[in-house]
This record gives C-alpha cells, structure tokens and sequence, in this order.
C-alpha cells in the first residue's frame, strides 16, 4: 500500500494563498471583514486620488480592530469589553493571533544589536546619558566603553574622573543597543572599533522609520564620503578615512580634533550628501546606500546652494527612485 | 435695548449660520518638521498650531515620575491675534489656566504608563483668535498628538455650546462670545461618549445646561469625524510611501 506524506502547511496558507509573506502577513480587504463585524468600510479612493491599497489596514485611535476574543493585543492596541481597540494612527499587522499597530511616524523603538548614532547631553556617575531620539535618554555605562590605546582592564576610579576626556556633552557617538533596563531605557556599548566618537563630518536627523535594518549601516560612497546610517533616524555624514579596522590608531579614538586634510571639494560632497538625505527624508523614501548614491548622482547637475529649494529636492528625490526602480526592473 | 442683534427673525446667526452648524473646519497635520507632531487647525477664523514633542527624556529630574510620563503644556497666544494688538507675559494667570485645562482634559486619554519616565510637551499657539480658543486649542493638540504616534484610548473633541439670545447655538464666534452669552465648553471622548473638560465661566439657569450639553456633544462627534478623515488621510498617505 502507498502512503504519502504532505510537508504541514498552515491554514492560514490554505486560505488566502496569494496574500502570504511568511508567517507575517497583513490584513486583507476580505479578510478585514471576516474577523469583523461592526467595521465601517472606507471607499478605495483617498481624497487626493490616489488609489487605496487593499493590503494596507489603516487604523485611528479607538478604532476596533477586532471583537474576536481569540486574538491577543500587541504594541498600538488596547483592549476594552472584549474588542481590540487601536491606540495609534497607523498600519495594522498580524502575527499569528497577535494583533499589533504601527504607527508610521513616531520615536526610535530599538531592539539589541541596532546601530544607532546618539548625542551625550550627560556625564553622570560611572555612565553617560546618550540622546538617541527614543522616549528616553540611552545609557553608555563606563564598562561598555573601550579605554584608549585598546587596554584590557576594570575601569578605576582614575577612569572615572576623566570620563570627560572620552566623551563630552554634545559629542557624537555610534554605538550598538546591548540591553535594555527595567523601564524601556537602552543601554547602549562601544566595545568595537567601529563605533566610538565620531568627527570630519557633518550630522542630520530624520524619521527612525525611514531606516531599514540592513546588514551594514557602515557604507562609503563613491563620491568618497562614508554614510553611517543609525537606526534610531540619526544619520552621519563624513569624510572617508581610508584605513582598515587593524590601522586604526587605538590611542586616537577619543580625540576631538578633525584630520586636517579635509579638501573643500570634501566638504562640499558631504554637504552634497546631507542635503539628498534630506531630500529624500522630505519625500518620505527609505534610505540606504543605494538611493543616497542615485540621490548624489542626480543632485549634481544643481549647484550646491540650490539643494535647499523644495523643487530640486523633490526632482532629486524623485530621480533616485526611478534609477532605483529601473535597476530592479 | 442697543445690543447687536445675535439671531436674526428667520433665526440665522451673525455670520449667517444656522444655531446648530459648526464653523468651516480646516486642519493638517505634520506641518513642522522638526517636531515629533505638530497640526494646523483652523475654525473659521479661530486659527491654532500645535507641536508636539516627545515622548522624551524628562528635562528636569525633579519632575520625573518613575511609572509613566508626565503631560507639559505651554499655551501663548500671538499679540496679533486679536484685533487690538495685545501683549501677553509667559506667567499670565489666563495663559496658565487654559494650558491646566487643556493637560486635565489629556491625562485620562493619553495611556502615558506605556512611557516611564518620560515627558510629553505639547506648545500651543494660537494665531488667531475668533471665539472657541479652548476647543481649538484642544482640537489642534489632539491631532498633534497622534500624529507624535503618542498612544491614546481615544480622540479628544472639544466644541463650545452658548445660549444665543433665545436659541441653543454651537460653535460661538467672537461677537456672539463677547455680548454677554453663556458659554460652555466640553471635551469628550467621542467613541464612548465620556467627558473630560466641561467649563463654563459665566451664569446659566440650570434648565438650560442640558441643552447646551448635548448640543456641543453633538458638535464634538461631528469635528471628531473631520479630524478622523485628516488622520486617517494622512497615514493612508504614508502608509502607501512606505509600503513599497
């Protein structure tokens, strides 16, 4: 006798095949109206025309999501006589039975292992409060910081006296998130030669939800400016320092002094840069490496001083997305 | 008697709307960049901008509380706002209690023990002022808060009720405020109905109250559905930006 197995598949699967994307999906017209009952239904046409997305489940504050007992509440949600209600404007994902909103423009919600860039605004016993655009301030305690010159030791009493001479209030720093504490504050580390105080360059801040995890958020452009993408929106822009990891000078990473020979062509691909990452911040595009590329290349034909003009940077924008859009096509 | 004639015969008001039709409402959100939320709102000529920052570090540690945020209102009016040009200190008594009316009316709606130890500032300015300060002012910091992504149980509405001459009217514009008018303001939750500000400053026999209270709940649910459709408008938008 034969007998044959099928590989499990989930029922969700089954259902509604064409609209997976993993075991993450996001609510479907037909599927929004099956878990709910007492929903009113929106047109598909938004007032300035542009057609509505059927995958996309938009919500408002107290807006009931569902009154299916059997799903739970996530992040963006709460619940009230058994419904789940939102408590955010924004998009609504599924997990399973795990409902959750998120909101599409709000603070820095990190998880460990970001790269995140952040201002010291405090130097306090044994640690230092780093701004990173979240609801709180970040921690970098003495610990988790390397001494210079790359010295493997404990942190003396010595060390925390001169706490100001690594960091300062008002200096910048890429770091990685490590842990978080009991209230939702990150502790943050720069254990790693690639992050520490950062100098040559210039900083400029957009919405945390325009970056992307990715696998690098180190990158050198071509124009021969390096890019560190922090995913709390905080970006840095600065002049590429042509050195692998092994080169670097341990005793220099806390120095405050620029090198010194930034050329004004430098300066002016750095600026270059800011000012398409701002373009393209305006324009609500994601930011990576690619599009920055694409951004630069189509803000030459302007000169520098007319990157500021709503309508250059709109074309540039612009222009990045379609070079993009044609290399995937 | 040399007042101004508020409602006319056939029963229409000064700037000719009907006693229980809202002023023309415009409002935008995210017109600063700079801020976390921000929102422009307009009723009539009553003109407000709310910014919103934060949820973020708590700027002074005394005022730190260590199981949720903390709400901060800063509340200015322009010295152009008004048709005779009037300076205003920061420490006006006036300016304080509207900014405490407008935090009382938010606390119970922001979930704020999602962000410990934080603070939420919420700037108000109004730019021009035509009656309906309070409402606007709330109505504007609503908006501003949920385009902040704050969390909260539901939209606060406020609308302003007054007792025009002989008629319950909604949404009183200056000259009808100024000639002597009872005039009651309320906030509400407009999914459950609940209340969170009620203030009335002036004398009104108490048979009449109910009157103005559901008309002004009656106002508050439809300035609800027009700042629904400008949220909902917005992260359409923006969900459709970053959906590629």
């Amino acid at each position: 006798m034969n007998v044959t197995f099928h590989s499990p598949v989930p029922k969700a699967a089954l259902d509604n095949k064409s609209n997976m994307r993993g075991s993450k999906k996001k609510f479907t017209a037909e599927h929004e109206m099956d878990i709910d009952d007492d929903e009113h239904h929106h047109e598909n046409k938004l007032e300035g025309g542009i057609i509505k997305d059927p995958t996309i489940h938009v919500v408002t504050p107290a807006e009931v999501i569902t009154s299916d007992a059997a799903f739970m509440r996530g992040h963006g949600t709460y619940v009230e006589d058994e419904k789940v209600l939102s408590s955010l404007a924004g998009v609504v994902e599924r997990v399973n039975k795990l409902i959750s909103v998120r909101p599409l423009h709000t603070r820095y919600a990190g998880e460990i292992g970001d790269v995140v860039v952040g201002r010291i605004t405090e130097v306090a016993q044994k640690r230092w409060k780093v701004d990173v655009n979240a609801r709180q301030d970040a921690i970098l305690m003495l610990s988790s910081v390397n001494l210079p010159g790359g010295v493997q030791r404990r942190k003396q009493e010595s060390d925390e006296l001169q706490m100001r001479n690594f960091f300062m209030e008002g200096d910048l720093v890429v770091a990685e998130v490590q842990a978080f504490f009991g209230d939702g504050a990150y502790s943050i580390h720069t254990r790693s030669l690639k992050y520490g105080k950062l100098r040559n360059g210039s900083f400029i801040s957009v919405s945390p939800a325009l970056v992307q995890r990715c696998k690098s958020h180190f990158h050198s452009l071509s124009c021969g400016v390096d890019v560190i993408l922090g995913l709390n929106g905080y970006i840095w822009v600065s002049a590429h320092v042509p050195q692998s990891l092994d080169e670097i000078d341990t005793e220099q990473v806390y120095s405050n002094k620029n090198k010194e020979d930034i050329t004004p062509s430098d300066r002016e691909s750095i600026a270059r840069v800011v000012n398409c990452i701002r373009a393209l911040a305006q324009d609500y595009i994601f930011i990576n490496d690619s599009i920055i590329s694409f951004a630069y290349e189509a803000s030459l034909q302007y000169a520098l001083k007319d990157l500021h003009k709503r309508h250059v940077m709109h074309d540039i924008a612009t222009e990045a997305v379609a070079a993009v859009d044609s290399i995937k096509a | 008697m040399s007042r101004v004639e508020l409602l006319t015969p056939e029963g229409l008001r000064v700037d000719g709307r009907r006693p229980a039709e809202l002023r023309k409402i415009t409002s935008t959100t995210a017109v600063l960049s700079q801020a976390d939320g921000s929102a422009y709102l307009e009723h009539g000529n009553t003109k407000v901008l709310a910014a919103v920052y934060g949820p973020r570090e708590a700027r002074h540690r005394t005022l730190v509380v260590h199981d949720r945020a903390i709400i901060n209102v800063e509340f200015n009016i322009a010295p152009f706002s008004t048709g005779e040009r009037r300076r205003r200190g920061k420490n006006d008594k006036r300016l304080l209690e509207m900014a405490s009316f407008i935090k009382q009316s938010f606390e119970p709606v922001v979930i704020t023990t999602l962000y410990p130890r934080s603070q939420v500032d919420i700037y108000l300015q109004v730019i021009q002022q035509d009656g309906g300060v309070l409402q606007a002012c709330i109505n504007a910091a609503t908006m501003a808060l949920i385009d902040a992504g704050v969390a909260m149980t539901d939209y606060v509405c406020a609308c302003t009720a007054g007792w025009v001459e002989r008629e319950a009217a909604i949404d009183l514009n200056h000259i009808e405020e100024s000639s002597d008018t009872s005039e009651v303001t309320i906030a509400m939750l407009p999914k459950s109905g609940k209340v969170t500000l009620a203030q009335m400053e002036s004398r009104l026999h108490v048979d009449k109250l109910e009157a103005l209270f559901t008309l002004a709940g009656e106002g508050c649910k439809q300035i609800h559905q027009v700042l629904d459709r400008t949220i909902r408008n917005r992260a359409e938008e923006l969900a459709q930006k970053l959906a590629v």
